[in-house]
This record gives structure tokens, sequence and C-alpha cells, in this order.
């Protein structure tokens, strides 16, 4: 049975900004990231990486390396232990064992540009690096794919021999099509056969990074007694230990993961790339090893999102009533399975009723780094679509698109594209929040010579997972709570851990001192991904909070001599329910703790369901100068349900960023690949990521519809907002020039193209 | 990175002297924005790093009233933080201004711009139509080399062995003279040109007529690209949107561009017409005053 | 150790006010002179190419990218970096509007975005949006999306 909750509107400490505990080593510089790790003896370790896409190895030779000035370790894949083809679920995506480690150091062929053939351990990096270069790897080139078209042609190279298909629950082998999936649901072809209005397009997308600017890192230490320690930059210290035990073979409790602080993931530090082989440097050396992942490496073998080729159909009434929809996608999964083509399947329709649907999604695999989680993975690809699609149909039928997306909301009971029945959602209070907002009823303006302008509405969404949290507390003798708990913060969490439990305690959020510890003090905690952190490490704190004030009331009956049921709690202060003149207030009673049973302490933990479905709408306007192809964004709004904001500053900036990610990744974001699998823009100057000089400021109206299954009605949040984007800017173009485009990046290029 | 030497000597003889020594090995460094980056990813292997910004003459940037002199390693804020300079070689500025951030022009100048050789540079089509020369100096003496011949190919130069550039002269502009640059990038900063337009008209005193006038192009060949043609189409005709729109065309003719991860050959080509007709128009409009 | 490389540089550089006297690999950079042997990790490294602006430093009075500074060349020079803005009596104001304006969520941006600031506000007391904007176009974030940042400098300009 889940528990749920009530709104609440008096909250003391939820929606209230205080400075985040953690703020001020990060302006200082004081606050140690994991490129910041220094250990005695530590040494520095360098990946030697394929120059080929697609390659069988014939020789690797080490000895000018191992001859080279300061070297102390070199591994190759003969050094990986045979880890087993096994799938673990790491939260947001899952981990094949065997895959995971080929991944990270190649066996006898390279998959992509980029991948490990040899790591060097030397006295410092300089020297490694040097070092790095005098390894002698020979390679037998072969084909390569890098789209998905051609990955499934009859006669594309297949990339992993021994890889089983999953077609529709039949196996298949010799083929780069990891996976094939369906979700069917009402009588399709009926409902199109009768609709007044049908739309069929075909939408294709590149590959796109999720651009952290921290690089990847670890650092290891093998000990004397067969244990490892790892200091590294994760999205979950506990999946970061699953993989590295899985990887190395080793037993979980051997390996110690310590977070250190993050700059960056988006889901892309999901994954871990360097740490099983920091570890291996560790043991042959008998050094501590760290290593720093260069730049165009991250790019080059990391985190990227799936690309794409995606088929849409809508049916609607003539009254504008969707009936009928259907999509086929085909997503790049990189060189291991796994394109997330599930909670594309998940996402595509959310936002809308629609009765009868089918997707069929295809995970396949190509010569191009594994993808890894990107905010609301698979989300944002097809909200370009379907949010398209939706728009040109209100286009082609002449309906208002906002109208539209109105009569056709999701709302309580709506069953989602795979069957998932909606609880209380707040999608119509968005689209409501919409049509009142500033920016919807301001005229668009008049655009400056040679220019145009557009304006695009687009929807989005993203389910919000739960899974597994734990959080400590502990009372300190002047009043304070120590809170300990495993969710790296990667945004600004600790303080909304901490005004839950201040929330609770009726004391000040800056009474209690969150901090993210490692793998052995605190219990096992999912990762910071799928926008879960808030939620569900929140609820664990309101749990830890809730049982202390359990075990305080124990205390107050010693100190008034009086039964503990007898004891009452209500803001911050505990009294009895015989005598209400008998008070003590949290921060005197912590002081006489000593001497009513010793230290307080407490914990939570919880294992969730869902962390509540976000939805949210983005409104764009852009001016287009029609000589050159050039898009200014010149206003943006987000609107989003969130739930309860608990740090409503940290919720903008959430809101903020997830748009201006999607606004990157509509305009010019895109792995460009050479003809022999290389990705040549593999830099911040070639990867253009936006500027400060690229954006206007980013408007937020945030709708709150409380989540019954929060204490405080808390929703995920950071996710859904970069699901909007894709699809507004095409809305906007489409607008402002009157072309649609159907490809991303929709870069100044495609624009000329489409003005011709 | 192959491990280096670092020498910052005070004279010119003495950086002559390193260079002779190493050959290819060794590099003259300025602001480092280009050097650091090419040694770092190992395209260059260098045994010796020569700073020259401690050679008083590479460091100078003045403006003698009958031309502007620019040192080598003077970096691009010095010259756009010049008032005078900005008032009397806008176009100059409308080039040091764009390369890289604020934290790249602290370090970066033309003098470096010029020697990297990059088709895409900002810095070295502005100084073509100012018809600038670049001061090159070796064991043996002193040589002048127009800029518009000073590159050869993507980071090649008509620099040899053993020699240094000491500073770019840029001629005094004529009266009713006005210059401008401007390159399409698809963000805003912090770019690299898919495709860039300098331009200097000479108007007659009415401010009707061209005189004369010389169009640069970047990143649409493998050097930047004086389109004579098109200058020269400009010469002794009224300013007018047909006669600008006919430039710009000859510029187009003029570019070689190929298709790339920054732009294809017919967007660049567009770019360039486009380009064109703006900065005539822009430079027609300070030559006017 | 170092038989095959050059010989080291021997360097006399201000930090944050105070003098240090090093001997520097001379193809090190001003970033790892920083982080390495001097053990001032607050300057952090992004991309080594001078598109991210991670590393920016104050080099006499001008913001630079650290990674693309010899440590070699800072001898008889001034270097100012996130860890010298705050002082005994307390964070520096843009330190302090940053933690008002939530104007981080990562922070691994932010000590090179505090630098640059400074050397804005440090001669342009009162920037415009859009000089703000163009100041600090040299340094990524992936998280805010800018808008709290600006508002952030906004907020520390007299």
């Amino acid at each position: 049975m889940v528990e749920t909750f009530e709104p609440k509107t008096d909250y003391k400490v939820v929606g209230t900004r205080p400075i985040r505990h953690d703020g001020y080593d990060k302006v200082t510089g004081r606050a140690i990231y994991g490129g910041d790790m220094k250990l005695p003896g530590l040494i520095w370790g360098v990946l030697v990486r394929s120059p080929h896409a697609h390659a069988n190895i014939k020789s690797i030779n080490t000895s000018a390396a191992e001859a080279s000035e300061g070297v102390m370790a070199i591994v190759t894949g003969a050094d990986m232990p045979e880890a087993p083809s096994k799938l673990v679920d790491l939260g947001e995506g899952n981990v094949n064992f065997k895959w995971a480690s080929n991944k990270l150091m190649a066996g006898d062929k390279v998959l992509y540009h980029g991948h490990p053939v040899a790591a060097i351990a030397a006295v410092d990096r300089h020297h490694a690096e040097e070092a790095a270069r005098k390894v002698v790897v020979e390679y037998e080139v072969l084909p390569s794919v890098t789209n998905v078209t051609d990955a499934m042609s009859d006669d594309a190279p297949v990339i992993l021999p021994d890889l089983v298909g999953d077609d529709l629950g039949e196996e298949i082998t010799n083929t780069n099509i990891a996976e094939h999936m369906r979700h069917e649901f009402g009588d399709v072809e009926a409902a199109f056969a009768a609709a007044a209005h049908t739309i069929e397009r075909e939408y294709n997308m590149e590959m796109v990074h999720q651009g952290y600017i921290e690089p990847h890192n670890a650092t290891a230490v093998w000990d004397e007694e067969d244990r490892i320690k790892i200091w590294t930059s994760t999205q979950g210290s506990f999946n970061a230990r699953t993989q590295v035990a899985g990887i190395l073979q080793i037993d979980v409790s051997r390996v110690k993961v310590t977070p250190l602080e993050i700059g960056g993931g988006f889901g892309g530090k999901i994954p871990i790339y360097l740490e099983p082989v920091a570890a291996l440097l560790a043991k042959k050396s008998g050094r501590p090893v760290k290593m720093v992942m260069e730049r165009s490496a991250v790019f080059e073998t990391t985190g990227p999102t799936p690309g794409g080729r995606m088929v849409i159909k809508l049916g609607a009434d003539a009254n504008g009533i969707l009936t009928a929809a259907t999509a086929d996608i085909w997503f790049e999964a990189g060189a291991y399975p796994g394109a997330l083509i599930g909670p594309a399947a998940m996402c595509i329709y959310a936002p809308y009723e629609i009765a009868n649907t089918r997707i069929d999604g295809w995970d396949v695999v190509v010569n191009k780094p594994k993808t890894a989680p990107y905010r609301a993975p698979g989300s944002p690809q097809v909200a370009f679509a379907m949010e398209s699609a939706v728009n040109e149909l209100c286009e082609e039928a002449g309906w208002d698109s906002l109208k539209f997306r109105m009569d056709n909301s999701s709302r309580e009971g709506t069953r989602r594209g795979d069957g998932v029945l909606f609880g209380k959602v707040g999608m119509d209070e968005v689209l409501e929040a919409t049509k009142a907002s500033a920016h919807w009823n301001s005229p668009l303006g008049d655009a400056s010579a040679g220019k145009k302008r557009g304006r695009g509405i687009a929807s989005g969404y993203w389910f919000n997972i739960g899974l597994k949290s734990a959080a400590n507390l502990a009372v300190v003798s002047d009043g304070t709570v120590i809170l300990t708990e495993g969710s790296t913060d990667i945004g600004g969490s600790r303080v909304a851990m901490a005004m839950h439990v201040a929330e609770v305690l009726g004391i000040d959020a800056h009474d209690v001192r969150p901090s993210v510890v490692d793998t052995e003090s605190v219990g096992f905690t999912d990762v910071t991904g799928g926008s879960r952190t808030t939620y569900a490490t929140g609820y664990a704190c309101w749990i830890a909070a809730n049982n202390l004030v359990d075990e305080l009331k124990k205390r107050v009956a010693i100190l008034w001599d009086i039964n503990e049921d007898d004891v009452d709690f209500n803001d911050g202060a505990f009294s009895s329910k015989a005598e209400a003149e008998k008070t003590i207030r949290f921060k005197e009673l912590a002081g006489k703790l000593g001497d009513l049973g010793g230290p307080a302490t407490s914990t939570g933990s919880v294992d969730l369901e869902s962390a509540g479905d976000g939805f949210g709408l983005h409104i764009a306007d852009v001016e287009i100068d029609t000589a050159t192809g050039k898009t200014d964004v010149i206003r943006y709004t987000v609107v989003q349900d969130v739930g309860t904001a608990i740090h409503p500053s940290y919720v903008d900036g959430q809101l903020q960023g997830g748009a201006v990610q999607g606004i990157g990744w509509a305009l010019n974001e895109e792995y460009y690949m050479t003809d022999d699998g290389v990705m040549a823009n593999s830099s911040y100057l070639d990867y253009r990521m936006p500027t400060f000089l690229d954006l206007p400021m980013i408007g937020t109206e945030i709708v709150e519809v409380p989540n019954p299954l929060h204490p405080y009605g808390v929703r995920g949040v950071g996710e859904t907002p970069i699901c909007p984007p894709i699809g507004a800017l095409a809305n906007a173009i489409q607008n402002a020039i009157g072309t649609r485009l159907y490809n991303t990046p929709m870069n100044a290029g495609s624009i000329l193209e489409a003005l011709k | 990175m192959h491990p280096f030497a670092y020498v910052a000597p005070g004279t010119i003889d003495e950086a002559v002297a390193v260079l002779n020594e190493h050959g290819d090995r060794a590099r003259p460094m300025a602001g480092g924005t280009d050097l650091i980056v090419k040694a770092r990813a190992n395209a260059w292997e260098l045994d010796a790093v020569v700073d020259i910004k401690n050679i008083p003459e590479l460091m100078s940037l003045s403006d003698n009233g009958d031309g502007l002199s620019i040192g080598a390693g003077v970096p691009c804020y010095q010259v756009y933080g010049n008032s005078d300079i900005a008032a009397g070689y806008p176009g100059i500025i409308d080039g040091a201004s764009i390369i890289g951030g604020i934290q790249i022009q602290s370090r970066a100048g033309l003098g470096g711009n010029l020697c990297n050789a990059a088709p895409s540079a900002d810095g070295i089509c502005p100084l073509i139509v100012h018809s600038a020369v670049a001061k090159i100096t070796n064991a043996s003496g002193t040589r002048e080399v127009a800029v518009e011949d000073f590159c050869t190919g993507p980071s090649q130069t008509v620099l040899n062995t053993g020699d240094l550039l000491v500073s770019i002269e840029v001629p005094k502009p004529a009266a009713n003279s006005g210059a401008a640059y401007t390159r399409f990038t698809p963000r805003n900063e912090m770019d690299i040109a898919v495709a860039g337009v300098g331009v200097m008209v000479v108007l007659d005193s009415s401010g009707q007529n061209f005189e004369s006038a010389r169009i640069a192009l970047s990143a649409v060949g493998p050097t930047p690209i004086l389109a004579s043609a098109a200058g020269d189409s400009l010469a002794g005709k009224p300013v007018n949107d047909e006669t600008i729109a006919a430039a710009a065309a000859l510029a187009r003719d003029a570019a070689s561009p190929i298709t790339d991860m920054r732009g294809t050959v017919e967007q660049r080509k567009q770019l360039v017409e486009v380009l064109t007709g703006r900065m005539i128009n822009k430079a027609v409009e300070r030559a006017r005053g | 150790m170092t038989t095959n490389s050059p010989s080291k540089v021997h360097v006399t550089t201000t930090i944050n006010g105070q003098q240090h006297e090093l001997l520097v690999p001379p193809y090190m950079s001003l970033l790892d002179t920083l982080r390495e042997l001097i053990g001032l990790t607050g300057t952090k490294e992004g991309c080594l190419d001078g598109n991210c602006g991670a590393c920016t430093v104050s080099l006499d009075g001008r913001i630079v990218d650290s990674c693309l500074v010899l440590g070699a060349e800072v001898d008889g020079k001034n270097v100012d970096t996130v860890e010298g803005m705050a002082t005994p009596e307390g964070l520096h104001p843009l330190q302090q509007a940053f933690l008002e304006e939530a104007a981080l969520q990562c922070g691994i941006c932010t000590p090179g975005i505090l630098v640059a600031a400074k050397g804005l506000l440090d001669n342009e007391p009162s920037p415009s949006e859009g000089r703000i904007r163009h100041w600090l176009a040299g340094n990524l974030c992936r998280c805010t999306g800018y808008d709290k940042i600006v508002r952030a400098v906004q907020k520390a300009s007299s």
C-alpha cells in the first residue's frame, strides 16, 4: 500500500531560499572535486586510445612505453577480468558487466574511435602521456557504421558478433539490432481509417553530449587487504561501487567509493569509465593512481544521448480530438546495446490523451561511443517529433495549437503510451498557466530589417523515478542536527535535504548540517538521476526526522517522568498532553540529551515506485536572419508543474538549465562524424554549446500541483525541462519563416537550405 | 606534450639565434593560445619555445601619424583598448575584438593570428584590406611581405627557419576611407568563422562614388583571400545597391570553400555574398563619417 | 627523473598577494603550476584548449585561461585566483551574490566565472546585462542557463 499525503500550505522552511551549505566552499575554491584529489605517493594514469572506429587489434607492443621514463604500470585488455554477461539495473538505465568492461578497455577489437586499448601509470601526468605515445598497436581496420540506417542494412558489418538481439521476444543473431519492442493499445488501424485529419512525418536527429564542464576522473587505491578505495565524481557512489565490483569481478564489500564534488553529470556520470582501470593500475604499481580524462575523449568516448530516426503518424477527428497515434523510432545505442528506447516509449504520447496508440522502438548498435542517460533520456527526441507533428497537424487543420493541447491533455486516469495510468498530474494546470502567462499574452514584436520573428510552444514529460535512498541523523548538543546522506549533490540538493529535516523538527535549515558521505557511511542510495533526489532522498530525510522526533519523545518522557505516548510535538516544541503549559523546544532538549539516555540518532530509508509525473510547456520566441539563417532566441519561458518547490531558486535553476541544454540541442549541438567514424568536432570550440551571449534571461512559471506520493508534495523537477525546447524551437522557426525543419540540429545552414 | 625548453630572450638577435639553432623544432610564442594547444595535441613537437614578450620592439604599439605599427606580440586587448587606434582603424578593431573571448584577447594578438595562418583567422582580412605589411627579420636582415602574401596554406606561411615576425605595419588610411570586418558564426562569440569578410573602401570627396576598394575573405579557402576582382569592380562606380550587389557576387565567385563540420560550400558562398554587401555598406558608412 | 627533460625554470611570482619561488617544468601550464606545484586546486581544468574558461585566473590584472599560459611565463608577475577573492573580513561581494542568487549548481565553472566577473567589475562597476554576457562569453556553464549568474553579477555591481 503506497502512502499518500494531503497537500499542506503552512510550511515554515519549505518554499524558502536558504543559502546552500556547500556554497561557501564552492565560491571560494575550497570544494574538492574529483580532479582535485591528492594522496601521498599519488601517480597518474592515462589511456591509449584507438584511432579507428572499428578494427581488429592484431598486436599491442608496450615495450617502449615500459622503458619510458617514470612509468610504473601498464594495463591492457589482457589484464581485464572476464566479466559475465549480466544485466544490472543502475536506476536510470541498465549495465551489462561484459559490455561495460569491454567499453572501458578493448579486448581483441575496437568498436568506436577513442576506445581504450591500454593504460599507463607514471610518476606524473606528463610522463604518463609521453609513455602512452610509445605504445604501438597494430590494427586491421574494419568498415564502420555510424547511423541506424547503415547499421541495419543487410551488408552492415556486425559490430558485436555475440550479440543476441530481442525482436519482439524472438532471439536473433548476426545483427546490430539489440532490441525491437512494441506497445500497442486500442485499434489503431480503425482509428486512422475514421480520422478526419491525419499526418505522417519523419524526423532525424544527430547524437548530442551532456557537455558537463568537469571531465571524468577517478583516483584509486588497491590496498594490501585486497580492498579497493575509489574517489571520483559520480552521480551515484553506490552504483559506481556496483560497477567497479562487477567489472573487476570482486565482492561489492571490497569496494569503497567516496564521492567527491561533481562538476555536472546530467546522466553522463552514472556509467563509469576510469575507475576499474585506475584500480588495476594501482594494483600493479602499488601506488594510488589518479586519472583525468581529456576533453576530446569526453566527447569521443563518454556520454552521448542517441540520435536516430523517428516516423510519427497522428490522427484526429473533425473536432480536433486526437484519436490515433503511431511511432516508429530507431535510436543509436553506440557500440553496445542500450539506447533507452523504453523511456522514449513511455514519454512520447504522455502529454496527450489518445485512445489508440502504437509505438515500435529499435535499439541499434553503431560504431560510436556507448550512449549514456542524458536528462530525461529518450524523451527530448520523441518530444521533438511529437510536438512538431502536433503543430503541423494543427496548422493543416487550422486549429490553435494551445487550445488543441488543452482539448487533448493528459489527466488522472489517462493511459500513457506504455499502458501505465496516470495518477494526479498537472498538465491541465500547466496549460492554464501558459494561457495566463505574461509571455503568451505579449505580442511578438516587430523584427528588425531582414529578419523574421516567430513563436512556438511545445510540451514535455518525464516520469521521474523513485528507487532507494537512505539518510542518517544525529543530534548535536547545541541543537543542530548532523545529516548524512548518499545522494551526490550536483545542483544544490544538500540544502533541499536539510530543509526536509528542518521542516519536521521546526528548526532553521542552517541548523541541519548535511553531508554526502561514502558507501560505508550511509545506507544504499541510488543515483542522483531520474529527478529522484529531492523526492526520494528528501523522503528518506523526512522519515529520519520523524523517527528522530519519536526517539526524542522518549527522552522527553524521561525528563518529565511521563509516558512517551503523552508527549506531543508541534512546531519545534515538545509538550505534555496532560499539562499543556509544560513544553520544551528541540534546541533546549538537545542540550539535555546527555542525561536522558545519551546520543539521539535516527535513520530513514525508502524504496519508492515513482517520483510523480512531471509535465511542462515552453514558449520560445525567435528572430531569424533570413540572409544568414542565424536564429536568435529573444524570449523564452518555462512553465512546469513541480509539485512543491522545496527551494524555489534551485527549482528555477533546474528549469532554466534544462531549457538551455534543449536550446543548444535544437540549434547547434551535434556529433559531426567523418566517413571513417571519427567525431570531427570533439572540442568546445566546434561542439557548440550556448554561451552567455547566445541567450536571453529564461523566464519561469512554477506551477505547484502537489504530488500525493511525497509528504511535501515534491515531484521530480530536473529532467522535464529539457524535453520541450527542441519542439518549441522547431515550431517557432516554422512560425517565423513558414517552413518546417524535421532534423536536428536546426542550424543556420539547414535554415538557409529550407529557405531556398 | 613533448617536453620543450622555455626561453625568453630580451632582444631580436637572441630570439633569432635560438630559432636558428632549433630549426622547425622551435617556435616563437606570443600569446600562446594557438601554440600551447598545438603542442599539447602533439600537432607540433617542439624542443624550444621562444617567448617574445620580453623583446621591446615586438611589444610596441604606435600610431605615428603615417600609420600604425603593431608589434608581433601585442595582444588584442591593447589594440582595441587604445582609443586612437579604435577611432582610426575600426576595421582592425572589428577583427581584434572577436578573436576568442576576453581571456584569449588578453594574450592573443594579430601577429600570432597571422603566423598561425588559419584560413578562418579573424585578424588577417582586416589587415589585408588595409594593405598592411608584415615586417620579418632574420639573421641576415629584415624584409617586408604584404599580408595578403603572408599565408601560403592552412598553418603555412612565408616564414622560413630563423625568421621572426617583428611587426605589422598598417599604412594610414586614405581620406574618405572606411573599413569593416565581420564573420558569420553559429554562436555569437567563442566561435570560429564559417565565413568572414573584410572591406576597405575609399570614396571620392562627395562620398557618393567609390575611388577604390579592397575586399578580403576568410574561411572560404586554404588561406585568407584577397578578392581583387570584387574590390576592383567598385572603383569609379557610384555607391548604390547595384554596384554593391555586383561586388558581392564577385566576392562569392572568389570564394573556394570546402564542406566541413562548420558549413557547406553553398552556405559559405551565400554567406560571403551577404556579408560582403553588409560590410561594403558599413565601410561606406564609416568612410562618410 | 628528468634526465630527458629540459631543465626547470626558476620562477618568482606573487600569487594572491603572496610571493612564491618555484622550479617549474618549462612545458607546464600555469593551471598545473597552480594546481600541482602550489596546491591551489580552486582553479579548474575543463578543456585545456581555452574554450571553457573554467581555469580563468587574473594575470597582472587581465583575465586569462591559465591552461594556455606557461608557468614559466609568470616570473615577476601577479597571479590572482579564486582562493584570493575572500578576505578575513568575509566573502567578496560577487561570492556573496552568487550564494544569495543561487548562481551555481554543480559549481565547477564558478571559480573561473567569479575571477572573470571580478575582472569586469574592477574596471566597470556597473555593466549592462549585455556587457556582462559579452565579458563572460569565454566561460561556459552547462547547469544554470546563465540567468542566475547574470543576476548575481548585476547584484554585485554598484
